[in-house]
């Protein structure tokens, strides 16, 4: 293939249009394929961050465009900070990220151990289980709010077959103790997937060779694991938690119309509290405060954590 | 590879290994086969206690998805004997047909936006990418990064400039303000897999074409584009399928005429609360396309869902 287009790139004649860009350096056509994509970015994204950190020290409300803006400083910061509510906010997601990320690491490490073992039918198997993570959340959300109804989800009805419970003494998105865990499992159901491609890749990374060495020196299949599998995965598997990290921290859509925050304010995560005070409440200043302190935390846990993952790497 | 090797697994732990992961997996496709399956009941056998596994297939969800009806009296009913198989469907629950629903539209502008924005990110992003991976760009790495790090940004956090800067454009609920956005948002996975991508075709195809003459513009375009066009088909899929699932912008930026289906979906409300045959036909016709592509994709996913980052 490669001595094709090597003869076909030889034999074609420039044509007529050549000319016209003779003239262009690298340089010049360098700046031209990068500009549109950093113009952009710079006006969809910088500009905007921008104007949220301009407006969150206003009280500025994006209902009421007439009003008159005032420049409030550093007090927009200093309510939030000091706010009990949003306080809880960030515990519920707290609580969320760390269920989720445990669940998903351990379940989607298992299930690269096992598809490892190369047995029959495991690429058929394997693209059943990736599928919901390619499926719309929100969709997949509204839907699995169907399957947690007391008396006629099938969620509650084979929770109920398998544990002898009866189905409709529970409501996993209506009962306070039970609606955060109703969260946990569709994402775990989800994104688990994602943890085991990831760790599958790190898993078929390691050379045979290691094993059999290890194999000569008569190391058992425990001690094999724990030495060289794990430490060779290790990498994988961080990489695979910031990125499941950063998409948690945003969870959005699927908390929206699995249980809209409810009941109260149990599953408020901090994308549906922002959402509230921003187009709900039309608290665009305080709204704005809030958008940057979120931003900042993940920026600044990410920014340590990748520290943390390169230096696992050099290892 | 010859025969025997230590690391082969026994038969025996294959057997064990793929029984518990076939086991894992009908319980993950289960909520999916409900769907399906809930689109093709009637309203009563979808709400059944105990949930239904067999049941007689109707098409009423999908007649109410594609329908807005109203009800009518009996009187009404005996001078308008139904037409067709569907009016059928809905008379027998003394309704008749008003009009088309919005789930054609909403669908409609799904496809749009999606192979819009799908469009000029993957434009966007062969040019940028293929700079990045040929030429000396200042601040390479730095730019790169930048490109990466909106991705961080919680998508509320912009969505409150966005939102006001789009009414100042005349941009919000507008196909043209979404595809724009949506394109930002998928510059950076673009830039990203494409680089990988470019990265891996060898730079003396286009040595040897600039020797022959060619300029800088033409072996980018006679000889790295075909080389890549894998790549860029697969990266295509993969802003697709973000464009095509993303809600946060398209509930918060938009309210009617360009709102895609995923915020339109949920809403969907029969006599007592949500019509569910109809959101699961929705569903259905919403989620098959990207189903489709996640099999067609299987080889190249763990690259586009990591950006690249890692490759199996």
């Amino acid at each position: 293939m490669s001595q094709s287009v090597i003869t076909r790139a030889a034999e074609a004649t420039p044509p007529g249009l050549a000319r016209r860009f003779r003239g262009l350096s690298d340089r010049t056509i360098a700046w031209i394929f990068v500009a549109p994509t950093i113009f952009l970015l710079l006006a969809v994204n910088i500009f905007p961050l921008i104007w949220t950190i301009r407006l969150s020290f206003t009280n500025f409300r994006a209902n009421r465009p007439n009003a008159g803006v005032e420049w409030i400083g550093l007090r927009n910061y200093d309510r939030i900070l000091t706010d009990s509510d949003i306080w809880q906010t960030m515990q519920a997601t707290a609580h969320f990220l760390c269920w989720t990320i445990v669940l998903q690491v351990l379940i989607g490490f298992s299930l690269a151990w096992l598809i490892n073992r190369k047995f029959k039918g495991n690429d058929l198997w394997t693209t059943i289980i990736v599928l919901p993570m390619m499926l719309s959340p929100a969709v997949v959300g509204n839907f699995w709010t169907f399957l947690y109804q007391p008396q006629i989800g099938l969620f509650n009805y084979v929770v109920g077959f398998f544990t002898g419970a009866d189905p409709t003494s529970f409501s996993m998105i209506g009962s306070v103790s039970l609606a955060p865990w109703a969260i946990i499992i569709v994402d775990t159901w989800m994104w688990t997937p994602f943890v085991m491609l990831i760790c599958l890749a790190g898993l078929r990374s390691i050379p045979d060779s290691i094993y059999e060495a290890a194999e000569c020196d008569r190391a058992s299949k425990w001690r094999q694991f724990w030495t060289i599998t794990v430490p060779m995965v290790l990498p994988f598997l961080m990489l695979a938690v910031l990125f499941r990290g950063i998409e948690n921290f945003k969870m959005f859509d699927l908390v929206v119309q699995l249980t809209g925050g409810g009941p109260g304010s149990t599953t408020e995560l901090t994308s549906i509290n922002l959402k509230r005070e921003a187009f709900e409440k039309w608290r665009t200043g305080y709204a704005s405060a809030y958008a940057i302190i979120l931003f900042v935390t993940v920026f600044g846990l990410a920014s340590i954590y990748v520290k943390a993952l390169n230096k696992v790497k050099e290892r | 590879m010859s025969g025997y090797s230590i690391t082969e697994p026994s038969p025996r732990q294959k057997w064990v290994a793929g029984t518990l992961v076939a086991l894992y997996a009908v319980i993950t496709i289960l909520p999916l086969v409900w769907i399906i399956a809930t689109g093709f009941k009637s309203s009563a056998d979808a709400i059944a206690y105990p949930p239904k596994v067999v049941f007689t297939p109707s098409l009423e969800g999908y007649v109410n998805l594609f329908t807005t009806q109203t009800r009518q009296t009996a009187e009404y009913f005996a001078t308008h004997p139904p037409q067709t198989w569907y009016e059928r469907i809905v008379q027998s629950k003394g309704l008749t047909i008003a009009g088309p629903s919005r789930f054609g539209e909403r669908f409609m502008n799904s496809v749009i936006i999606g192979f819009g924005s799908t469009f000029l990110s993957v434009f966007l992003g062969t040019l940028a990418a293929y700079a990045f991976s040929r030429f000396k760009v200042p601040l390479k790495d730095d730019l790169m990064f930048f490109i990466l790090s909106t991705r961080m940004m919680p998508p509320i956090a912009v969505a409150i400039p966005i939102f006001l800067m789009f009414r100042s454009l005349g941009l919000s609920d507008t196909h043209a303000g979404m595809i724009l956005l949506y394109t930002a948002v998928n510059l950076s996975l673009s830039v990203w897999l494409l680089k990988g991508f470019i990265d891996e075709i060898p730079q003396e195809y286009e040595e040897a074409a600039l020797i022959d003459g060619y300029t800088r513009f033409q072996a980018f375009t006679k000889v790295v584009l075909p080389q890549a066009a894998t790549g860029i088909a697969s990266t295509a899929i993969f802003c697709l399928i973000f464009a095509w699932n993303e809600y946060a912008f398209a509930v918060l930026l938009t309210s009617g005429t360009a709102q895609t289906a995923p915020p339109f979906i949920p809403t969907i409300i029969g006599n007592a609360g949500q019509d569910w045959p109809a959101v699961a036909a929705g569903a259905t016709l919403f989620l098959l396309p990207v189903m489709v592509f996640t099999i067609l994709l299987r080889k190249h996913l763990l690259r586009g869902i990591t950006f690249g980052a890692v490759r199996k």
